[in-house]
Order: structure tokens, then sequence, then C-alpha cells
């Protein structure tokens, strides 16, 4: 057979493609890996990731975990990892709360309020997020006052341009209590809520699953609180000569990412929940009022589940979105791994390559993580057919 | 009977006004807004919160605000608002950037061609579009000869092309790459051939898993270290590639999902015709494919628009970045809200003008099935 009519066959057609699509991208690779190995020769760089463990020799300025300038860059590495998870899982929450509020208010009859929902929503989606980001950050860097001059809304909270001071709590000895309350009670409402839809599939009755689990979930770790002798004391921020002695620091770069990033993330959250709320169709209410279903139940039984299959894989990406976002943090300068690692590492080192490689891995593994969960709670609550 | 009542025949007495209580402002609001005690609460506490931010705000932009001065003291003496001088003072540099001063007509020139390549591309009635779609296509040649120069015209740097046109020429010229190659993709990762689905599929997830701000520093840090030893590659290219290669992911999952969305008789009935794979994309699949895709497609594009101002971070100055350059010049320190107010608007007038364009198409193109 010649490779005209070999071509013209489907099946040969496919095997030819693929096996050309391999030789390139073979050949491909062969041509970047060797221009590579050319050009660290010719600049006289090695590959290898004996870096990690020289020290980092920079400060951080926010660190989770103990950290000084004497530490490997491996550690630095792991300080801003945690920096970025920390501005992620804030950030989620954060906008998930704002999010669903404004995507139920978008909904309200109420004209005025629709539209202020409406504005807000357009403009912040409009606007780039780096924008956003350092508007927020020159708003609490040039307009709040400075340490000397602090504004303070509340007792022990001072709100200047160095940061938001706020008070530390301090927990003593007999805390574990408060934890060992507060994890016996998240079993006891699991096995409660399993043999409540048991007995409920059995007979019928229905017992208010969710105001018990609330209760006994924020109810007991009070209570062992309160028996423990309330082992946890607040240490208050003081001002001792130019700056605030003791007390938490919240950085204003940590600030205006975390609140820029959120309120982003609010506003397309707020319209994906309009759309799966909207996307229940009317005549499920009715079907339940019909039934002679409570309009609290309605919602909370009938229209919720069905709105959140709509709403979670695309709050899904948000979250990603979210994530992903924070690595513009190096814009203001707030400590992620992107700012740590990808920045002052890989100049320091010279290690352009190794640290692209670990730094696009580590997102690539946080973004798989993420999505796997997502996917996992998207199999529960999805519709399951025959 | 006297004549004080008019007669009419029947069917001839005029239209009376509709009463009182089912129209007018007063039930409007009784209806939009006092409905009920939690809406009242809801409209009361709106606008109390509009009392507090509207007055304030306009105040400080317009009414209070400086126009004219030539640094921030001078603008302080004159009033307390904005102080719109800076973006009056650096307007330009704002939106040609660094681009040489006596050579910014070929920006304009640039603008007025590429407005006029726009139009047949979104308004599908315009009379000779079919010839007029060739310009569109011959354009980007155009574009670059005038940006960039050669040919007898003046070379200019691409370092030197900023502010607001370097935002446009990264989002145009990915919006116009990435559309193709986003397609290719998804019909890769459709296909039947399990080693180029496979490769499309990594490609895929590996691009949409990283932040666009990492491939950035790839491209600025290591991507020359994949090229053969001595090229040295523009840093606007390689930030087009990568800006294209980002949001061709993206666009390849929004297609992926408007092509799952056509029912596989389509392609039975196209592959029962006689097509080839090709003929049946290009002709059956793809026009109701792309049609049902569109809102997600635009919104890639308003989000690859946004994403072009972090080019900041690998040290192009675009728009953004003319801004904080102004902020550290020491006669205008200290006017963030200025710049950053401003730099939101310029971007926001784009991105809306982009997603109502999107909302129209949507409901042009929602031909039947539509209760």
């Amino acid at each position: 057979m010649t490779l005209g009519r070999l071509w013209s066959d489907k099946r040969y057609r496919a095997v030819i493609t693929q096996i050309l699509v391999v030789a390139g991208m073979f050949m491909l690779l062969a041509f970047l890996a060797t221009n590579a190995v050319q050009n660290l020769e010719a600049l006289g760089k090695t590959f290898g990731f004996e870096f990690l463990q020289a020290p980092a020799g920079y400060d951080i300025n926010q660190t989770l975990i103990p950290y000084d300038s004497r530490d490997t860059h491996f550690r630095a590495g792991v300080v801003g990892l945690l920096n970025t998870g920390l501005i992620a899982v804030t950030g989620c929450i954060f906008a998930t709360i704002l999010g669903f509020i404004l995507g139920v208010l978008r909904l309200s009859s109420n004209w005025l309020i629709n539209r202020i929902v409406y504005c807000y929503i357009e403009f912040t989606r409009n606007v780039p997020v780096l924008v956003q980001i350092l508007l927020w950050h020159a708003v609490i860097v040039h307009t709040l006052p400075a340490v000397r001059q602090a504004v303070s809304p509340a007792e022990g909270v001072f709100l200047t341009n160095r940061g938001f001071y706020v008070p530390q709590p301090i927990f003593e000895d007999g805390f574990s209590l408060v934890v060992v309350a507060f994890l016996a009670a998240v079993a006891g409402v699991i096995v409660f809520s399993r043999w409540a839809k048991k007995h409920q599939e059995a007979t019928g009755q229905i017992y208010p699953v969710f105001s018990i689990g609330v209760a006994a979930i924020v109810g007991l770790p009070l209570l062992a609180f309160f028996v423990a002798g309330m082992p946890v004391s607040l240490e208050m921020p003081e001002l001792t000569g130019f700056n605030f002695q003791g007390g938490m620091v919240l950085r204003p770069e940590f600030i205006a990412l975390w609140f820029a990033l959120s309120i982003y993330t609010a506003a397309f959250i707020a319209e994906i929940v309009r759309a799966g709320i909207q996307a229940v169709s009317h005549g499920q209410t009715e079907a339940a009022f019909a039934l002679g279903i409570k309009p609290n139940w309605t919602m909370r039984l009938i229209i919720i589940p069905q709105a959140l299959r709509v709403i979670v894989p695309p709050l899904t990406s948000q979250y990603l979105n979210l994530t992903k976002n924070s690595s513009l943090a190096i814009a203001i300068g707030y400590m992620d791994i992107v700012a740590t690692f990808g920045g002052i590492t890989l100049n320091q080192t010279g290690k352009e390559m190794e640290v692209m490689i670990i730094v696009l891995s580590i997102y690539l593994v946080i973004s798989l993580l993420i999505s796997a969960f997502m996917n996992w709670y998207n199999r529960r609550i999805a519709l399951v057919e025959r | 009977m006297t004549d004080t009542t008019e007669r009419y025949e029947p069917g001839t007495h005029p239209d009376l006004p509709p009463p009182m209580a089912t129209h007018g402002p007063i039930v409007w609001m009784r209806k939009n807004l006092f409905s009920s005690p939690l809406n009242v609460a809801l409209t009361l506490l709106s606008i109390y919160f509009l009392y507090l931010i509207v007055p304030g705000a306009l105040q400080w932009a317009f009414f209070d605000a400086v126009w004219d001065a030539g640094s921030r003291a001078e603008c302080r003496e004159q009033g307390q608002g904005a102080c719109w001088a800076l973006v009056d003072v650096r307007f330009g540099q704002f939106i040609y950037g660094f681009y040489p001063e006596h050579l910014r007509w070929r920006v304009d020139v640039l603008a007025v061609l590429f407005l006029i390549a726009l139009v047949p591309i979104l308004w599908d009635k315009a009379p000779f579009r079919s010839r007029w779609l060739i310009y569109s296509a011959v354009f980007p040649f155009i574009g670059y000869f005038l940006l960039v120069g050669g040919l007898g015209l003046e070379p200019v740097e691409t370092s030197k092309i900023g502010g607001f046109t370097l935002n446009v020429v990264i989002g145009v010229t990915g919006i116009a790459a990435s559309l193709p190659l986003g397609i290719l993709l998804a019909l890769g990762r459709r296909s039947n051939m399990p080693i180029v689905r496979t490769l499309c599929v990594m490609f895929i997830e590996f691009i949409r898993g990283v932040p666009l701000i990492t491939l950035l520093f790839v491209a600025s840090t290591m991507l020359n270290y994949f090229l053969p030893p001595g090229t040295t590659f523009d840093l606007v290219l390689r930030v087009l590639i990568m800006v294209t290669i980002f949001s061709a992911a993206y666009i390849a999952e929004v297609v992926r999902g408007g092509l799952q969305a056509i029912p596989k008789g389509q392609t039975e009935a196209a592959d029962a015709m006689g097509l080839r794979y090709w003929q049946s994309m290009r002709l059956v699949v793809l026009p109701q494919a792309l049609k049902i895709s569109i809102p997600g497609i635009v919104n890639t594009f308003v989000g690859l628009f946004k994403d072009t101002t972090l080019v900041i971070i690998i040290g192009l100055t675009d728009a953004l970045g003319v801004g904080r350059a102004a902020l550290s010049d020491a006669k205008w320190q200290g006017l963030a809200w200025e710049v950053y107010v401003f730099a939101a608007i310029l971007f926001f007038v784009c991105c809306f003008g982009m997603s109502r364009y999107s909302i129209y198409l949507e409901k042009k193109l929602h031909t039947g099935h539509k209760r």
C-alpha cells in the first residue's frame, strides 16, 4: 500500500497523525533541552536544587512559623507558601459570605438595593483586580494616620498606616478542654445527624438537626470555656515610643490584598449565586407550597439543594482564581510564595529554572487539590440519576 | 335629558387614565421600595448608605477637584478635592507611554484604523462586509508596521510602547490569536486520538493551574534559556505569546463546554452527508457550539484585557505602570486615589462595553426556543 492510500483510510490516518504529533513533540522537547543545556553551560550555571539548603539571608515581614534571615531558602519558601495559604483561605471565606449575601440581595424585589448591588457587581468585575489591590493598599498607607495618631474604633484596636493592631488572644492551660469539647461536639453532631436521617427514613419523624447541631457545636465549647475558668486572656497592643508593643498586627499588605481579592471575587460569586437560584424553576416552589411545606423549609429542602448543584462548579473556579490571583501580592510587597521564593530567592541565587519549576508545580498541586476537593463535594450534592 | 353628559357611540369612548391606585410614582414606590417591613428597612438603610457615600464622592471628584496645577502642593492650595491636574499633565503618558512624542500620530492613526477594522467584526449588517473583513484580516500587519516602524517609517523599539496603547496592543493581539488556538485545543481535547487528546488535556490543565503572573515570570526570566544561544527575543513579544497561550487554554474550556452541548446526532448527520472531519466541524458543529459559548468567550476576553495590567510586575510600563511612575515622582507623591481611580475608569469603560456587547449578541443569537 502506498502512503496516499494509507492516508485516505480513517483508522490509519489517526495512527499516522499521532505518530507525527509524538515525533514533533519529541523534536521540540529535544530542541528546547539542548538549547537549555547549551545556554546554561555558556552562563556557567548548573542545574540542581542544592541552593534550597543555603541560608536565605533576607527577612520576611509576615511569618506564620518562626523564621529569620539565617534560615534556608527552603524554609523561606514554606513561609511564603503559608502566607499564600492564609490569603487563599481567609479570602475564600469572606468572598463566599459576601458573595452569597450580595447574590440574594441582587434578587431582592427592592429596586434600590437591587440597583446598588448591580452597580457594585459591575464596577468591581470590570476593573482589573491589580488596580483594586493597589488602590486599597494606597488607601491604607496614604490615608490612615501614622502610628502616633492611630484611630481606635474599639478598645485595643488601632488603625494606622502601618497596619491594624488588634488584641492577641493568649491561650492558657486548660484551653485544651475547649478544643476537646469542640471536637466532641462535632463528632456527636455527625453521629446524631446520621441517626436522625435513619430515624426519619424509618418513621417519617423529622428532628431539627441543623439547629441542634449549631447549638451543640457553639454551646459545648462555650460551656467548657466557662468550666475551665475562661483560660484565654487578651494581650492589648500598647503604644510605646514609636510603635505598638504586644497584640497582633495585620499588615497593610495583608489587609489590602485580602480585602481587594475578597470583594473582587465576591462580585463573581454573587452573579453565580443569582444564576443558581434563578435556575431553579418556580414550579418547584409552587409544588412545595402545594404539598404544604413551610416557606423556610421549602428554601432549605427544595430550593437550596437544587441551586447548589448549579452553583458549586463555577464556585470552584472562583476559589481557584482567588488563589491564583493571590500571586499579585508581589505588586504590593506581601510576602507570598511568588514574592519570597519566586522573587527574592530567584534574584539572589540566579536559579531561574529551578525556582520557576518549583513555583509552577506548587500552584499546580494547589489547583489540583482544590478542584479534587470541590469535585468530591460536587459529586456528593449532584443529582442522583438512574 | 340635558346635554351635560356627552354621548358616545359604542366603542368610541376615549380610554380613561388608569385609576391612581395602580400607577404613578407613589404606587411604584410602594411596590418596589416599601412592600414589606424588611424592604422598608433595606430601603432606609440603602438611602443612608448612599447619603454617606455619594455627596462626599461627588464633592471630592467634581466640586472640590483641581484641574489645573503644576504639583501636588499647588493642588492643595486650591482645594481639598481630587487633583486631576496630575492626570491632565500625564495624560499623554497614560495613553502613549514613552512612545516618542513626534511619532504619537502613528498611534492615533492606528487607533482610527483599528476602529475601522472593528466595525465589520462587531456589526454583521455593515455594508460591503465581506470585503471590509479582508481589510480587518490585513489590519494586524498594518498595525505592526505603524507601531514598530520599518519600510521607510522611523523604527521604534517595542520597549517604548507603553501606556494604555500597550494594554490595547496586548489585549487585542491576545484576543485575536487565542480564539483560533483555543478552538484547536478544544477540538484536540474532544478528539478520538488518545495521544492528541492527552497532550491537549495536559497543556490546558497546566496553563489553567498556574497564575498568569508566574507564566510572565517564566517569559521574562526563563524563556531565553530554551532558545538557540545568541537569540534575543523581544520582551513584549514574549509577553504576547504567554498571554495568548494563557487565554487560549481558558477559551478551549469554554468552547469545549459548547461542543459538549451539541448533540451527537449533529456529527453523525454530518458524517452521513459525507462531510470530512474538518468540513463537519466548520460547517455544522462549530457554528452551533461557538454560538452558545459566546458569553463565556467574551468573559474570557474581558479577563484577558484586565490581566494585561499584570505586565507592570515584569517591568513593562502600561497605563497602570505610568500611574505608579507618576506616584513616585516627588512632585505628585501621595495622589494614589486620583491615579488608580483614573486607571479604574479607563478599564471599566472598555470591559463594561465588552460585556454589554456580549449580552447584546447573546440576545440576538438566541433564535428559537424562546419563551
